[in-house]
């Protein structure tokens, strides 16, 4: 609900893709992530970037209720001079682990976390989101196959598959499917998971001992989650709604 | 050789100043990592490999994971040296640097290998003759284009020390060690004044820093006296140093690199803001044709005869 009113009052965002994300998200901060807002820089720190860092309004919503930023601040979501960038800084946000904006930047970078931890002997977890459409960037692939000949399984990859990009349907454009295959042939585990159900999320995102492998949890979502004229519409990737708009889409999601 | 002619200086190759100093380096520093895309000899860090296999990434040949993979380790409290060859490193991996590691100000040291015409006769897409005016214009990043061992040697020193992002550009031709004092030592963002002078001033960096001290010889030859500057920090730039070479009223830059955007493009930059004087940039004009290095340099002009040349053209040219 955050997320949706900071894109209202910006005039500007990407609801469809915040609102794919937050339960995720939510189920991370609030149930898995070995984090303290208190210290958002200690060393044994588990990590999340969020890769598709246009979902910004949904990770600032999330970092803001864990406290690790003020809510007030919220709603200066793009605004001139704000620390919250339409796309997330680590210099300026606390909570941050990744300045993304540009795709295929988080998994990499996670790699070179989830390295360091392993050559530490460090028991913190890495997890990065990406979007599916995301997954078209090259250098996803350089990284995910860097991650199965490490073994890293102390990496744990999101994907927020919602199955819509910018333009249209990832499958339309270039399909990323089948991604189960593609992930388990680059020598990772991969389940599959309802990505709105909090229960499903808490059980893939369990730590397990006999982890060898990074693992890569599909999570199935709708873009525009929770609003009945956003969800699966490829036109609210970055559509900004109207007072009338927003006023039905809070009615929604406070209800629901 | 007969005893009658003159000995030639012994030329060293930088890159075993660079893997023999990180050796150092990481021998105190637990922290120091290495990461390379398959370009472990070509980096001369076959030692390092050996000595510590559990600090040393090969990503294998993806710049893009490796530059993001550094990112990470940086995140993750360690100091990683990128090491592979500058066009590789700076073309193909420039949004990671610009993102994951200048915008971040990750605490990553890229090391780019063999740059300029290192790599002569494979011709363009091996040169790197581009990397300074890339990566020039990316805030937070230090660009260090050492001239000879020792200064490729405190380079790596200062670049472990220094809290934030670095370029190094770590030439394989063979260079002099240069005269220096006893007391010389290497800071990033100070140029060094290597010959005073005041007729003229060369500014160089890396390989040409040696050329332009042979230029002043000859023009002292002739009568005229030139100031050499050693400006091995492209970035930050030491200003003071390049408005003292304005108040000479005329300069010569000399750079292994395009003649676009580099060492001659920052001085340029900080001369026409302050006292213009007439410039003579040195360095390619766009891709170069196959050929070793040092015949590059010699049909370009990057000899001391070159920079000669170019120093008695600026002085001609300059206003009275």
């Amino acid at each position: 609900m955050h997320a949706l009113n900071m894109v209202f009052e910006a005039r500007q965002g990407h609801p469809g893709g915040d609102m794919s994300v937050t339960d995720i998200l939510a189920t991370l901060y609030f149930g898995v992530l070995r984090v303290d807002p208190k210290a958002p820089h200690e060393s044994g720190r588990d990590r999340l970037i969020l890769s598709k860092g246009h979902a910004s309004g949904a990770l600032y919503s999330t970092l803001a209720e864990a406290g690790f930023i003020p809510i007030e601040a919220l709603s200066t979501y793009m605004k001139p001079l704000s620390m919250l960038n339409g796309h997330p800084n680590r210099n300026n946000v606390a909570g941050v682990e990744a300045n993304t904006g540009p795709l295929g930047h988080g998994l990499p970078i996670a790699v070179g976390i989830a390295l360091a931890g392993k050559i530490d002997n460090a028991d913190y977890r890495v997890f990065v989101i990406t979007g599916d459409g995301e997954l078209q960037e090259g250098s996803n692939w350089e990284a995910a196959m860097a991650s199965g000949h490490h073994k890293l399984a102390n990496l744990t990859l999101i994907v927020d598959r919602n199955t819509l990009q910018q333009g249209a349907r990832v499958s339309e454009t270039n399909d990323v499917e089948p991604l189960a295959d593609k992930f388990r042939a680059f020598r990772w585990d991969v389940v599959d998971v309802d990505g709105h159900d909090p229960g499903a999320l808490l059980d893939a995102f369990a730590p397990s001992a006999d982890r060898t492998k990074p693992l890569c949890v599909i999570a199935h979502t709708i873009k525009g989650k929770g609003v009945s004229y956003m969800e699966d519409q490829v036109g609210w990737h970055h559509g900004v709604p109207t007072q009338a708009q927003l006023d039905k889409a809070m009615g929604e999601l406070s209800g629901s | 050789m007969s005893a009658t002619q003159p000995t030639s200086p012994a030329l060293f190759d930088c890159r075993d100043a660079f893997a023999a100093t990180l050796d150092q380096v990481a021998e105190r520093d637990n922290r120091i990592v290495i990461v390379v895309n398959d370009s472990i000899g070509s980096s001369k860090l076959g030692g390092f490999r050996k000595r510590w296999p559990q600090r040393t990434i090969n990503v294998g040949i993806a710049e893009q994971n490796m530059v993001g993979v550094g990112s990470g380790l940086a995140n993750g409290g360690k100091i990683p040296f990128v090491s592979a060859a500058s066009c590789f490193l700076t073309a193909r991996a420039l949004e990671q640097i610009k993102a994951d590691v200048a915008y971040t100000n990750a605490n990553v040291k890229l090391v780019g290998q063999s740059p300029g015409v290192g790599y002569g006769e494979l011709g363009p897409t091996h040169h790197s003759i581009e990397d300074m005016a890339w990566l020039r214009l990316l805030p937070n990043l230090a660009i260090i284009a050492p001239s000879d061992p020792w200064e490729t040697a405190q380079a790596v020193e200062a670049a472990a020390e220094h809290e934030g992002p670095v370029f190094l550009r770590i030439t394989r031709f063979g260079v002099p060690k240069l005269p220096r004092p006893d007391n010389a030592r290497f800071e990033i963002g100070k140029a060094e004044t290597l010959r005073e002078g005041r007729d003229v001033a060369i500014i160089a960096c890396g390989v040409m820093v040696t050329r332009a001290l042979e230029a002043a010889d000859r023009l002292a030859d002739g009568g005229v006296n030139a100031q050499v500057v050693n400006m091995a920090s492209i970035a930050p730039l030491d200003e003071a140093a390049i408005r003292a070479a304005a108040d000479l009223g005329a300069i010569v830059t000399v750079e292994e690199h395009s003649r676009r955007g580099g060492l001659g493009g920052a001085v340029a930059e900080v001369v026409a803001g302050y006292r213009p004087c007439p410039i003579r940039i040195l360095g390619f004009p766009g891709f170069m044709p196959t050929g070793s290095p040092k015949f590059l340099f010699e049909r370009f002009g990057l000899t001391s005869n070159g920079i000669e040349k170019a120093a008695r053209e600026a002085i001609s040219l300059r206003l009275l």
